[in-house]
């Protein structure tokens, strides 16, 4: 009965984001505030039966309830509480639910905090919404619904699985989806806007805490997925470009370019037509990840054709948004007023050039991806498009933009000067090449290439503190001044240089694993000892153990330096006894920034076993920059401009725009 | 990822769980070794989803791994390496495709891209900079700066 009422709930959600989705856009258009009303008020109600919905099917995994059949495919009574949980979004169905819970959700908060939006926005903001919630509820709901039961319900579940019952899986989706989806409401601004025809800088003041907000949950989805990746699979990378990592990435950088734009938007009113059709690209971005996740068209273009439904049917809710989107930006666009001079360089100008390379390699990594796939269906020619290829085109286009970063905070808005700018660079130059020099000693050895990369980490680091420096005037003024003025400072400057400092420190960590990582293969037997970064692992022998739903054998190992044991660990091979699968869970010890990691691999007949160990020099820092990053994001979130007052449309009208005179 | 993951473990079902590189795999001189390691990281796995042979638990990536090795211990160049295995299972196997007339456009795309970006960029700063700014004089204004002209001269 209760999973039933979930499946009503859900039902009821798409009857009333079909209103939602129609009568607030007749009110716009009329004028009629009941009409328009009504969006707020069905978007809170489409967030609370969706939320029901998602409640049920929670409560049906964590009560192991077989007889329906997403529980008894995915769950199993004997796993840990929390991954009944997590096994909620560990499939196609639970996890299309938690999409559809996050993209009501973001709906709801919009018809929360949007009392400052102009009436006719915020309605069509929320039935743009709508249109989404509509179409994903009905895909759920025709191709892919959670609630199916079984006639003859199963006595015990076909379990989780085993590499998804992981802490990683409980966070990485749903950051990843808040992410994802919350790009979905830059979208519904950017064609609510282009069916108003009306668009200022005000909008993009508007649009710039949702971009921020998605765009901080993304990075912290991504750098949860990486990590996950890192110790789950048990080999010790820690990005793939698989097709399933560049879905995620592309919107990333798809949405970093649009949180720049809307910044020279918001401040100068330029690149209005640029960031209008910037934020539908970086949902359609969204949307089409999630086609290529969800559809099944990445394992193979053949699996696709064999059962298409839930593939076609998000092919065709793609082609209406992005297509419908892309129409209406071509009638509209033209309308739209261009406005907001500036030399090319200029803050302007380099936020453009951060657009453009972002854009571009948004682009390179889309073709790379889908680029085998269209190649097959068109010419049945299969070729591979790897890690060597992205790495080689993505760190080419991302090396003179990494060089530009500490330049663009630098230079003044509508006319900088690229020689005073790097006058003041000088000394973050030089305090990057001593530090990236510093490190590189430190390594001891390694390609003249990383030496670079260091030099290049440590100028960004150094190049966005320059920002802070020279604003709070440090050196020039007495120390009590430059603390009240470094207070003072907006807290969207601390969170620019914060989000850079974050790219110098991964960039930073890249460099070092890439160029410093060492990798031992060795047999061994207990008491048999090997080096790796200037540690001795002592192997001490193998020991069986029994979880909850699985049985697995843990080798022991002692880590030693100068004959002093500092450290122990254990490194295990599990075998899931409900699906007979086997993983390994890598042992991993951090060292300062630096990590030691052991993997389990055959045990030999003479009662040896392979072990493989790597010492990975400096690699939190890859993902603490990226925690740098978010925090800058979370800084900038909270700038006092961005909470309250975003100014009325009419007060922006006073301020003289600068026409063009024809 | 999680489909990759459970490809990954598909693989480990199907395949005994071997490790990647195994200690019998490795060779003796640490050079070669090298190159061979550079050079698997470049071939794909023709079983698995998007892994190398030298990530790669398969046995089909094992043998390819030997395969490499066979052939550089014999004297081959990396270059003779590639044309080898390419010769034996296909352009498929190469993770960074060669520039060939199927592949112009992938390889091409990011330059295309850059390009046409940048001469967009050019040529609305053109624009702009060809723009006057500010609002045109109104006939007044233009009779009263007329008449200063006038008696300075």
């Amino acid at each position: 009965m209760i999973i039933e009422l979930g499946h009503y709930a859900l039902v009821l959600a798409l009857g009333v984001s079909a209103l939602q989705a129609i009568l607030p856009v007749f009110g716009a258009a009329r004028g009629d505030r009941a009409l328009m009303e009504i969006g707020t008020v069905a978007a809170k109600a489409t967030f609370l039966l969706v939320a029901l919905s998602f409640g049920v099917l929670t409560y049906a995994h964590v009560t192991s309830d077989f007889s329906v059949q997403n529980v008894w495919e995915n769950s199993h009574s004997q796993i840990p509480l929390i991954y009944k949980f997590s096994g909620v979004w560990g499939n196609h169905e639970g996890s299309m639910l938690l999409w559809m819970l996050i993209l009501t959700f973001f709906s709801a908060l919009v018809a929360v905090f949007g009392h400052n939006l102009p009436d006719t926005l915020k309605a069509n903001v929320l039935a743009v919404q709508a249109w989404i919630a509509s179409a994903f509820s009905l895909f759920i709901l025709l191709t892919s619904n959670p609630f199916n039961r079984l006639a003859d319900v199963p006595g015990e579940g076909r379990d989780l699985n085993p590499v998804l019952q992981d802490i990683g899986l409980a966070i990485h989706p749903p950051l990843l989806y808040l992410g994802y989806v919350g790009f979905s409401v830059c979208f519904s601004f950017a064609v609510a806007a282009l069916i108003d025809g009306r668009i200022d800088a005000a909008w993009a003041r508007w649009v710039r805490p949702w971009t921020l907000a998605a765009w901080t949950c993304l990075t912290a989805g991504i750098v949860m997925g990486s990590y996950w990746a890192y110790y789950e699979l048990g080999w010790g990378g820690w990005w793939f470009w698989d097709p399933v990592e560049n879905a995620s990435f592309i919107p990333w950088l798809a949405g970093t370019a649009l949180l720049h734009s809307a910044l020279v938007m918001e401040k100068r009113e330029a690149l209005k037509i640029w960031t209008v059709l910037l934020a539908i690209l970086t949902f359609s971005m969204s949307l089409l990840g999630t086609f290529l996740v969800r559809s099944g068209v990445l394992t193979s273009v053949h699996a696709f054709a064999t059962d298409p439904t839930r593939g076609v049917f998000i092919l065709v809710i793609l082609i209406l948004f992005i297509g419908g989107a892309f129409s209406l930006f071509a009638f509209r666009a033209a309308h739209l007023k261009a406005g907001g001079l500036f030399a090319p360089i200029s803050r302007e100008g380099a936020l453009v050039l951060n657009n453009l390379i972002l854009t571009t390699a948004a682009a390179t990594v889309l073709t790379g991806t889908l680029y085998p796939l269209v190649l097959e269906a068109l010419t049945g020619s299969k070729i591979s498009v790897g890690a060597p290829f992205f790495n080689m085109t993505f760190g080419l286009l991302m090396l003179p933009l990494l060089l530009a970063v500490p330049f663009g905070p630098l230079l003044a808005w509508k006319r900088g000067d690229l020689l005073g700018a790097g006058q003041r660079l000088f000394a973050a130059v030089a305090i990057g090449l001593v530090a990236g020099c510093a490190i590189y000693y430190a390594q001891h050895g390694g390609p003249v290439m990383a030496l670079a990369g260091l030099v290049l980490g440590a100028y960004m680091i150094a190049g966005s503190l320059t920002e802070l420096f020279l604003r709070s005037g440090i050196g020039k003024v007495a120390g009590s001044v430059a603390v009240r003025r470094l207070a003072g400072l907006p807290r969207s400057v601390f969170g620019t240089a914060l989000a850079h400092i974050g790219l110098g420190v991964t960039l930073i960590g890249i460099v070092a694993v890439t160029a410093f990582e060492t990798e031992h293969i060795v047999e061994m037997k207990p008491g048999m000892t090997a080096d790796a970064g200037g540690y001795t692992l002592r192997f001490d022998g193998l020991r069986d153990g029994k979880g909850p739903n699985y049985t697995e054998q843990s080798g022991h190992f002692s880590v030693m330096r100068a004959g002093v044991t500092v450290a122990e660990m254990w490194s295990s091979k599990r075998l899931y006894t409900a699906r007979r699968m086997p993983t390994t869970e890598a042992g991993i010890k951090t060292f300062g920034l630096s990590q030691l990691y052991v993997s389990l691999g055959d045990g030999m007949a003479d009662g040896g076993v392979v072990v493989r160990i790597w010492w990975k020099p400096l690699i939190l820092c890859i993902w603490g920059g990226a925690l740098v990053m978010m925090m800058g994001g979370a800084v900038s979130l909270s700038d006092r401009r961005l909470r309250i007052g975003a100014p009325s449309r009419a007060r922006k009208q006073k301020r003289p725009v600068l026409e063009p005179a024809q | 990822m999680i489909r990759r993951l459970v490809y990954v473990v598909l693989l480990l079902l199907s395949a005994s769980p071997v490790f990647a590189v195994n200690p019998d795999e490795v060779l003796a001189d640490p050079a070669l070794e090298a190159r061979a390691r550079a050079l698997s990281a470049q071939l794909r796995c023709m079983v698995c989803q998007n892994q190398s042979i030298d990530d790669s638990n398969a046995e089909l990536a094992k043998d390819l791994r030997v395969l490499v090795r066979e052939r550089i211990t014999a004297g081959d160049s990396d270059e003779a390496v590639i044309d080898y295995v390419v010769s034996r299972y296909g352009e498929f196997v190469l993770l960074k495709p060669r520039l060939e007339t199927k592949t112009l456009l992938l390889w091409g795309a990011p330059i295309v891209l850059l390009l046409a970006g940048a001469a967009v960029m050019i040529v609305s700063a053109r624009r702009r900079s060809g723009r006057a700014t500010g609002t045109p004089l109104s006939a007044e204004e233009r009779d009263r700066l007329d008449a200063v002209l006038k008696d300075s001269e």
